[in-house]
């Protein structure tokens, strides 16, 4: 039992380390229209409802950290931010299943939108810039479809692995019931 | 039912205290460099290196993406930039004359203080801001090769930005067109002083704005150099910004304000040189050789 749930935490710092070099080294490299998808955001989103509240908000903390790390000025910005969007997809656990895309679609396409308007306005517009709409399309609203555009294939790997994962650990613990 | 509700309990318990210690660590990063320091080793160890090896990935993806431009294209930008080799060789034979010419006066004058030669160390950039909104990247030196903050980093000829964080083994660049970004700039032909800000909303048409100059008689044309100017306590003084685009008089007839097109282009950035003196070096040096 133990070692299946070590398993999933390695299998999960795997991913979540792929997606933070995926973000940083090789998306900048395949910017549209000067903007990139938000990689990690999907991951967030993609546990947090695919596992609940807890994994949601821990996937959601360490990305956000990472990305602190790398480009905020302040430690703790967008881990609070990435925390609240694993906590929040989190909550979705109860009306999702395996079989429908749609949901998790829409599902990552709010947290995106939600998470740039969050940007916004907790960096740019306490700089008194009031400019919201040109925001909006400039760069959330490209950001959101890009990064739908790459939910539709990162999606199914996270699903297929996740559903790897929860095979094994059914019938490990069947095996000790 | 019971079991749930404990469960939602401890994930609010979770959410709460992780939220804290966000909040916690941004008051305290926002007062002192060194509470990111641990999380800044963790990183050090697992993630740049990999940066630096998958890095050579993403370059090889862009060079796919670029190579879907058709052949015509490039045949057309060939011939172009054929004239234009004839063109600059001509420019930099007769340059090359006059800066043997320059050398000689130079020498004669004993003007020491020249700021073409600063030392220079060159590096590659492994990662970039992870969002779309700022602009602020990675280069694979650091501490170890002798970076220091505040270090000025240059692509070509042109002002790229300054190093804003160190580690052992990279390093953290600002560049110009970053959002939060000002430099202290100054006309090349008249020293008139500006403040050149990046804006993330000019990022895209590839240019950057300038304000506060002096509405004087000194006439500045489109076209006329931009460099760092004397003021500014980071930036060494003569880099060159970039070229005026476009000025106009502010409606208060008192300062001037326009548009900079940059000396670098900042779509792809792959190599850059960092200056490996600082202006606080370099000014306090002086300091103390004139005293």
């Amino acid at each position: 039992m133990r070692s299946i749930k070590i398993r999933r935490i390695i299998v999960t710092a795997v991913i979540l380390l792929a997606a933070y070099l995926l973000q940083t080294a090789v998306f900048p490299a395949l910017e549209i229209a000067g903007v990139k998808p938000n990689f990690m955001l999907i991951v967030t989103a993609s546990f947090g409802f695919m596992r609940g509240s807890r994994e949601g908000m821990l996937v959601g903390f360490v990305s956000g950290l990472l990305i602190d790390i790398q480009s905020g000025d302040m430690i703790g910005f967008y881990a609070l931010i990435y925390l609240a969007a694993g906590y929040v997809n989190g909550i979705f656990e109860q009306i999702y299943f395996d079989e429908d895309i749609k949901l998790p679609l829409f599902l990552i396409a709010g947290t995106d939108l939600l998470y740039g308007v969050a940007i916004y306005f907790l960096t740019f517009l306490l700089r008194s810039d009031f400019n919201f709409l040109y925001y909006l399309n400039r760069i959330i609203i490209p950001e959101t479809i890009y990064t739908i555009v790459i939910t539709l294939v990162a999606y199914p790997l996270l699903l297929y692995i996740n559903q790897r994962l929860e095979e094994e650990e059914k019938r490990s613990g069947s095996r000790f019931v | 039912m019971k079991k749930k509700n404990q469960t939602t309990r401890t994930n609010r318990y979770i959410l709460i205290g992780l939220s804290v210690f966000c909040a916690f660590m941004m008051v305290l990063s926002s007062f002192s460099d060194k509470a990111a320091g641990p999380f800044r080793i963790v990183a050090n160890v697992t993630v740049v290196p990999l940066q630096q090896g998958i890095n050579h990935i993403g370059g090889w993806l862009g060079d796919m993406k670029d190579n879907f431009s058709t052949l015509q294209q490039l045949q057309e930008e060939n011939s172009r930039l054929k004239d234009q080799v004839d063109a600059l060789t001509t420019e930099n034979n007769y340059l090359l004359e006059e800066s043997y010419e320059y050398e000689r006066l130079q020498e004669l004058y004993e003007l020491d203080q020249n700021y073409a030669e600063y030392e220079k160390t060159a590096a590659h950039v492994i990662g970039k801001d992870s969002g779309n909104w700022f602009n602020t990247f990675m280069i694979d030196k650091g501490r170890k090769d002798g970076i220091e903050k505040d270090m000025n980093v240059l692509a070509g000829s042109g002002l790229v930005g300054i190093v804003t964080e160190v580690g052992p083994t990279w390093s953290k660049v600002r560049s110009i067109i970053d959002d939060s970004t000002n430099v202290s700039g100054m006309v090349l032909s008249t020293s008139d002083t500006c403040i050149i800000s990046g804006d993330l909303s000019l990022m895209s048409t590839g240019q950057i704005a300038f304000d506060q100059m002096e509405n004087n008689d000194n006439v500045v044309a489109v076209g006329d150099q931009i460099v760092t100017s004397y003021i500014s306590d980071k930036y060494l003084q003569g880099i060159l910004i970039g070229s005026v685009s476009e000025i106009n008089v502010d409606s208060n007839n008192l300062t001037r304000s326009g548009y900079i097109t940059p000396a670098v282009d900042f779509r792809n950035i792959q190599e850059v040189l960092v200056i490996t003196t600082t202006k606080a070096e370099l000014t306090g040096e002086n300091e103390t050789g004139e005293q």
